[in-house]
């Protein structure tokens, strides 16, 4: 395979040579070789299930390798946790933000280097040492505020600091930006070159090409548990990184097929609760509309207000015309209304249940007779709509949890359609997904529109919004900013700027 | 392109997490049979059955058998039987004496001074030894030939009456088990269960005082019954209403319930065992079906644990159980009414709690409010060596019996093996925390799997 990256001046500081990890009945990792350089920002990509994952655990110690070698800054070395990783100068910014809520900026950039439990903080030269890090990163941050508080982007600035704060050479994020918005991706771009500038190597993991090759140097790309080679950021562009992960060429990236809507089935008037305000919208058969808006906007909290899942302080939601009461997500079920939520292993699987189990638990009132399931009517639709959806598993047995962002996405989808839902609401229904079962996602949302389903997709992609919707309302601090009609002829700009405000 | 992750995990690893406990029993079982293997002797009917042909064989031509025995049901038998057996129209004639040594005494005098009558004495083991001492002191009787049954080598932990005696212990534990499983597999808990006992065997034993006492009829009893499951019902659906509606944490609401439990049960009983029960009273908790010998506490268990696998595993109210545990605001976002889950299965725990004290209260022919103290502990070991996962969302009912009977083994095979009571103790801690430490094993086994 060709590797066209030459030896660069730069010493490696990273380098991997031929990694393996197997699990039990799994092999993860066959062959990854890679090398990073000090001040260099080097992307994994690939598919989910390709084994960046684990690769990027067995680099930060939270996984020891079966097989192959690891150097870091020239010597060979063999992690026995993640803590003995970090001591070494690796640190791991992980996709679940490892800070304990609680505590203040100051005590969770401190935690467990506080030097002997007994020993007494000192609070002053602490907190200078925040400053000047966080100075460092270019963030305001309060040392002493609560990390809670604090939105996604801005604890995991906090994480950064954590790691430069333990004088780590190499930074490991897992899709550092899967919970951002667009301005915070370009904050957290900037403090990346900002550290490539002061030598400290970055290895990060992503599904977002643009942003891999906005801010990469270079990209290594895994498929099927091995490296196919690392190239220069400017060698490649989206479409060869996307043909070389799924090893097949993708058709055009969203298969949108526009029609005219047919008759309006939901509407919401005046719908205030949580941070939504005064928010009104329509969704008409056959149409997918579309709700762009920076994270914290009330995109989500819009959605768990029409599912019945938090309390309305005010408004109303007409189906066909008519005001129905829903108090609860199950009366919202009952009235064909349904939520893909954006959190798939906190608030959509059980994830110790099986996936049959999963795909039934809207739906046992179908296949129930006097309490009991009917388990062959209940197993018959499962197997129709795994196959209809093209879900990879290894039975009905299997749990969620072992299940593929993929899989488990379209699990969930299953779920609804074996309803006959006629209202869906999509909340960030790609995030984790890779690219080919992103096509996948994008088809059926056409194939339901089709089918005169009123669709509302929630989505911080702005290519994704644009090119799925046929309409766009795009929210602003819990209000509507404004509505694109034309989907089609819109530009991120047009969207951002409302967003934005 | 086969997805490398979607493997089935291997059938030993499957067998090995699923009925990993049951292996467990099995090797108890069969450690505490090795354990207890002695030599048995053979009463009753039995030992009848293993005498007779040594008399009627004609090693004893015209020789009387003197039928010896020390009162008491199964010596009873044993002569009857015995007597029966060697009277035949053939066999040589036969005289039974039983009761206490004064009157074996008196009836082996009056033989001696019979004179020149061949004798032979057919006993048990139990008497043997005073039938000899009774023989020395008669000058004409010394020679007389003592028969008794060869004793045979087998595991005590396995006769049957010791095997009946598990069950029948463990009854109780196991049938709030069951009601504490679905609690704990929804993620909760119900500390009040041991007071629940005592509140139900003090209630159950008033009511029935209070129609009629010694003299209450079926009716009357049955009736009690019912009111002390329905009123534990209640308790339980109110701790539900607590956790549900309130968002009290589980542990905490049924801390405060466990209390005002126990101190109506001293309340109501003033502190004092309540006996004056009718003598038909026992037949739950003592009483056994009249084919095989098993007690109905057993058999009523059986049944509880039968339709609790079923209500668990087959119904939609089970699958909801093991999702609201699993991940509540899942299962609330599909749709679940997740706190009339929660509320089912409190009550359900406090009415099977309720029936506990009943069959206890049976057992014992009387309720006292010192009934149940520390059953609750016991009984969330029962599940938890079962392998239900505290954390919610796993474990299975059959799982709980397994757990249940590990503890009950533990116990009648330390007792057997004449292990004193506080080492019991420290070897069933030992076991209760083995098990929570292979359930944090599988998980993490499981945590590890997670690739990407």
């Amino acid at each position: 395979m060709p590797s066209p990256a030459g030896e660069g001046a730069a010493a490696g500081l990273l380098r991997l040579d031929r990694v393996r990890k197997a699990f039990p009945g799994v092999l993860a990792v066959r062959e990854a070789s890679l090398e990073v350089k000090g001040g260099e920002v080097h992307a994994l990509v690939g598919e989910n299930g390709a084994g960046k994952s684990t690769l990027i655990r067995v680099v930060t110690g939270a996984h020891a390798p079966d097989g192959g070698g690891i150097e870091f800054c020239g010597r060979p070395v063999r992690w026995s946790s993640p803590r003995a990783a970090l001591q070494g100068g690796i640190a791991a910014i992980y996709q679940e933000l490892d800070l304990v809520p609680d505590l203040s900026v100051r005590a969770n950039l401190f935690l467990g280097r506080e030097g002997g439990a007994l020993r007494f903080l000192a609070a002053d030269e602490e907190r200078r040492r925040v400053r000047e890090v966080l100075t460092r990163l270019g963030v305001e941050i309060d040392p002493d505020e609560r990390t809670g508080n604090l939105d996604v982007a801005r604890r995991q600035l906090v994480a950064i600091a954590r790691a430069l704060l333990a004088d780590a050479r190499l930074l490991v994020m897992d899709e550092p930006t899967a919970a951002l918005a667009t301005a915070e991706v370009e904050r957290l771009f900037a403090v990346m070159r900002a550290l490539r500038g002061d030598g400290i190597g970055i290895l990060f993991v992503s599904h977002r090409l643009d942003e891999v090759l906005a801010v990469a140097d270079r990209v290594t790309v895994m498929r099927d548990g091995a490296t196919l080679g690392t190239w220069q950021a400017f060698e490649v562009d989206r479409e060869r990184l996307v043909a070389l992960m799924v090893g097949r060429p993708l058709g055009e990236e969203f298969p949108k097929v526009r029609r005219s809507p047919g008759a309006e089935v939901l509407a919401v008037r005046n719908l205030s609760g949580g941070r939504v305000r005064d928010v009104s919208f329509s969704v008409s058969e056959g149409e997918v509309v579309g709700i762009a808006g920076l994270v914290g906007a009330g995109r989500t909290d819009l959605a768990r207000l029409v599912f019945g899942a938090d309390p309305m302080e005010a408004g109303e939601v007409l189906l066909d015309g008519r005001p129905v009461a829903i108090g609860s997500p199950r009366d919202a079920i009952r009235h064909g209304v349904c939520l893909l939520t954006e959190d798939r292993k906190g608030q959509g699987l059980v994830l110790g249940l099986s996936a049959r189990d999963n795909f039934s638990l809207p739906n046992l009132g179908r296949w129930t007779r006097h309490g009991f399931v009917r388990r062959g009517e209940e197993l018959a639709a499962f197997e129709r709509f795994v196959a209809g959806l093209r879900i990879r598993l290894a039975g009905p047995e299997q749990p969620a949890r072992d299940l593929s962002g993929g899989n488990q996405q379209k699990l969930l989808l299953a779920r609804w359609l074996a309803r006959d839902s006629r209202v869906l609401i999509f909340d960030e229904p790609t995030r984790g997904v890779d690219v080919g079962a992103k096509r996948e996602i994008y088809l059926l949302i056409n194939e339901l529109a089709a089918r005169g389903k009123a669709v509302v997709m929630i989505s911080s992609e702005l290519p994704e919004v644009l090119g799925m919707s046929d309409r766009i309302l795009v929210m602003r601090r819990g209000r509507v900013a404004g509505e694109i009609r034309e989907a089609a002829t819109a530009t991120q700009q047009q969207v951002l700027a409302m967003a934005v405000g | 392109m086969p997805d490398p992750r979607v493997r089935r995990p291997a059938l030993l690893s499957r067998l090995a997490s699923g009925y990993g406990m049951l292996g467990v029993l099995l090797l108890l079982a069969a450690f505490f049979s090795v354990a207890t293997i002695q030599e048995q002797h053979r009463e009753g009917e039995a030992a009848a059955r293993a005498l007779a042909p040594r008399l009627t064989r004609g090693a004893f031509p015209g020789a009387t058998v003197v039928i010896v025995g020390r009162g008491g049901e199964a010596d009873a038998r044993f002569a009857e039987a015995l007597a029966r057996r060697v009277q035949g129209p053939t066999g040589p004639s036969a005289i039974v004496v039983i009761g206490d040594p004064a009157t074996v005494r008196a009836a082996l005098q009056r033989l001696a001074a019979g004179g020149a009558m061949r004798c032979v004495v057919a006993t048990t083991e139990a008497s043997a030894g005073i039938v000899a001492d009774l023989l020395s002191s008669f000058p004409a009787l010394t020679g007389t030939p003592v028969l008794t049954p060869a004793p045979y080598r087998w595991p005590t932990f396995l006769l049957p009456d010791n095997l009946r005696n598990v069950a029948n212990q463990i009854a109780v534990i196991a049938i709030l088990a069951v009601g504490m499983t679905m609690v704990i597999v929804t993620g909760g808990i119900d500390l009040s269960v041991g007071s629940l006992i005592a509140l139900a065997a003090v209630v159950a034993a008033s009511l029935v005082g209070g129609m009629g006492g010694e003299s209450a009829n079926t009716l009357a009893m049955v009736a009690a019954g019912a009111a002390t499951l329905v009123m534990c019902g209640a308790i339980g659906a109110f701790s539900g209403v607590m956790v549900a509606h309130f968002a009290i944490p589980p542990f905490i609401a049924t801390l405060g319930v466990m209390q005002v439990a126990s101190g109506l049960a001293y309340i109501i009983s003033e502190g004092r065992p309540v006996y004056r029960l009718p003598q038909s009273f026992v037949a739950l908790g003592r009483g056994a079906d009249p084919l095989l010998g098993i007690p109905y506490a057993v058999i009523l268990m059986a049944a509880l644990y039968g339709a609790a696998h079923v209500l668990m595993s087959r119904t939609a109210l089970g699958r909801y159980i093991y999702a609201v545990g699993g991940n509540e605001e899942a299962a609330r976002l599909a749709g679940v009414r997740v706190r009339h889950v929660q509320l089912f299965v409190y009550a359900a725990c406090g009415t099977l709690a309720g029936l506990g004290g009943v069959v206890m209260a049976s057992q014992l022919r009387s309720g006292a409010p010192t009934y149940g103290l520390m059953y609750e502990l016991y009984v969330i070991a029962a599940v938890v060596v079962g392998g239900t996962s505290l954390s919610g969302g796993q474990g299975t009912v059959p799982g709980t019996l397994v757990g249940a009977f590990i503890i009950a083994v533990i116990q009648n095979g330390m007792n057997l093996t004449q292990v004193e009571s506080y080492t019991q103790k420290v070897v069933l801690g030992v076991v209760i925390l083995g098990a929570v430490l292979l359930d944090r094993i599988k998980q993490r086994g499981r945590g590890r799997r997670v690739a990407g």
